[in-house]
């Protein structure tokens, strides 16, 4: 036994080494490699801004915002899939909003405990990990196939439905967190008063939780607006000169353009790429602008 | 004092009265419609299996399931097929672990930064930088993979090719750092404080604490995201699409193109393959291969977290 604890220092004599200086210098490595972890990512980012910046730069112009696809890279422009792309947001907007915020809200005010609402939850954690590219095997089926007659096939209709079942998890959880957040007083003080359910969610408890609830849908929204698997799956075209003027067109969308341009062996498809993507990141980094102003704004009034 | 007070018999009372079985009816119609709307997610996962399982069974009626585990080629659109499924899989582990070894240490260390090192006021930058960092469309991050990263790491390493699974699986490991980070940071931050001041009390350093205490308080936390960005590196589809190459070799060269099972879905789905064809069998096949992967990965995720959850009250 006497051996097994032996002292480890030499300096100390007894059987704890404090080595406190030794100890520092770990914790001052230590630190440095987590900021050091946390700007990697940033820098990272900002070197992919700033290339594809300067990448596109000489290709940002009035004639590629307004010109259809060429297959002469200096005409090409990305007018039809910047006006797909258009349609997709409104469309997945209307459909996955009233959803989302419904299933929200039924899960959170009006469900009880019970295997239904439990069963109900568990897979809206499993769709969140379920890869995107699934959902447009899904789409590819149900909407391009079976429900043709409605979709017109590989139509935008197809790809905004597509997308809002990919966002619709999004969507439900952040409803039903800032739901949660509303305290329960104010409800009880709708009940006393003789409102219903329906009324103190209505009037009340649904005003106060807009502004949460629309962060998390623009987030949501503004994640729809740069897949490009699913879009790809169902069959979203890339080779469109006229841009779409119904729900029931061909289209094809900014991420699946600038993919098709990357995909090309010509160094000039790559400038054009890199424009769209300039395009693509103004659209998302504007989204997103908007959705944290909505959120500071809506904390400090709290 | 003259007023007559209002009548109740009257239906044009001023006075209110609630319609009681309006509110009922209208009630249970917003109930209805909401739950309804709430089992569009349940539906979408019954979708989701039924049309996996639907053409995989058809597929497999057309090519037994033994080739399909055994083959060491996958060549199913050539004259004589192949469907060795395990080149694919080979291929999106290859790149999923280059991602993870990227990803897991950077995002969880930069989860330690954000709930432990940054002051309140750095963080309220930091969390918004790294959640646009999460928003980048794949799509860019494939050309960030292709177009600089590939070239980069060509000036020392000479035996890399243009499209090559090391810098896809990179660039696909900075695409889940946000992810990683952001859920741990969640499971660091509810760890108690007074955890960390007994550890404190006992004569422990900051980093002794990290690593001694708090890390092992919000393993349960940490794992799941770990596991989240498992399934994330699985199943992502155009930075490997994109950089990786669409060359099915089997093998774990990270030099070399190689292509995963999402990269074989977007290939295939390009070529506007008619539906019944084998071509599109195949698709789904693979798709339910994946789906299985991620929903094993998940299930093992949920034991972990309930195994293993510390509560503290």
């Amino acid at each position: 036994m006497a051996q097994d604890l032996k002292p480890q220092g030499d300096d100390s004599g007894g059987y704890f080494n404090l080595a406190l200086p030794k100890r520092y210098n770990f914790d001052k490595i230590f630190a440095f490699a987590a900021w050091v972890a946390i700007f990697f990512g940033l820098v990272i980012l900002a070197v992919l801004l700033i290339d594809v910046f300067l990448d596109g730069l000489p290709r940002l112009n009035g004639q590629f915002i307004t010109s259809p696809p060429s297959r002469k890279p200096d005409q090409a422009g990305i007018f039809p899939p910047l006006i797909g792309s258009v349609w997709l947001l409104v469309l997945t907007a209307i459909v996955s909003f009233p959803l989302g915020v419904g299933a929200g809200i039924f899960l959170e005010e009006y469900a009880t405990d019970n295997l239904l609402t439990q069963i109900i939850e568990i897979n809206i954690a499993n769709l969140a990990a379920v890869p995107s590219i699934i959902y447009g095997l899904l789409g590819l089926q149900v909407f391009v196939r079976w429900l043709a007659p409605i979709t017109n096939g590989r139509s935008i209709l197809t790809g905004a439905l597509t997308l809002s079942l990919l966002i619709l998890p999004i969507i439900i959880v952040a409803t039903r967190e800032s739901l949660r957040a509303i305290p329960n007083s104010l409800r009880q003080a709708g009940y006393a008063l003789g409102a219903t359910r329906w009324q103190v969610i209505r009037e009340h408890i649904f005003p106060l939780a807009l502004p949460g609830i629309l962060t998390g849908t623009i987030l949501a929204l503004s994640r729809a607006i740069g897949e490009t698997a699913p879009l790809i799956t169902i069959g979203a075209l890339s080779f469109i000169t006229r841009p779409p003027m119904n729900p029931q067109d061909p289209f094809t969308a900014l991420p699946i353009q600038i993919y098709n341009w990357i995909s090309r062996p010509q160094e000039a498809f790559h400038t054009n790429a890199a424009a769209g993507i300039v395009m693509l990141m103004v659209v998302l980094l504007v989204m997103n602008a908007g959705a944290i102003f909505l959120r500071n704004k809506f904390q400090s009034n709290r | 004092m003259t007023t007559t007070p209002p009548s109740f018999e009257s239906s044009d009372s001023e006075m209110f009265r609630p319609n009681r079985q309006l509110n009922k009816r209208v009630e249970l119609v917003v109930k209805i419609v909401f739950a309804t709307f709430a089992f569009v997610s349940v539906a979408t996962t019954i979708g989701i299996v039924l049309t996996l399982i639907f053409e995989t069974v058809a597929f497999f009626q057309e090519v037994s399931l033994w080739k399909f585990l055994t083959d060491t080629a996958w060549t199913p659109l050539f004259a004589n097929p192949q469907f060795g499924i395990f080149v694919l899989i080979s291929a999106t582990f290859l790149t999923s672990v280059i991602a993870l070894m990227v990803a897991l240490p950077l995002g969880l260390l930069a989860a330690i930064c954000l709930s432990e090192y940054a002051s309140s006021d750095i963080r309220r930058w930091l969390k918004p930088a790294l959640e646009i960092l999460a928003g980048v469309p794949t799509v860019v991050f494939g050309y960030f993979a292709l177009m600089v990263v590939s070239p980069f790491l060509k000036t020392f390493i000479p035996g890399l090719q243009g499209f090559n699974a090391l810098s896809a699986g990179i660039v696909l490991g900075i695409a889940i750092i946000p992810m990683v980070a952001s859920l741990s940071e969640d499971a660091i931050y509810a760890v108690p404080n007074s955890l960390r001041q007994g550890a404190y009390a006992l004569g422990a350093t900051k980093r002794e604490t990290i690593i001694g205490v708090v890390i092992p308080a919000a393993l349960s936390g940490i794992v799941a995201s770990f596991v989240l960005a498992v399934s994330r590196a699985v199943g992502e589809t155009m930075i490997v699409s994109i950089a990786a190459g669409q060359n099915p070799t089997l093998g774990l060269n990270p030099l070399v193109p190689v292509m995963t099972m999402t990269a074989y879905i977007v290939q295939v789905s390009l070529g506007d393959t008619p539906a019944g064809s084998l071509a599109y069998k195949t698709i789904f096949s693979v798709g339910m291969t994946l789906f299985l992967l991620t929903l094993a990965l998940n299930i093992f995720s949920f034991w972990f977290v309930r195994r293993f959850r510390e509560k503290y009250d």
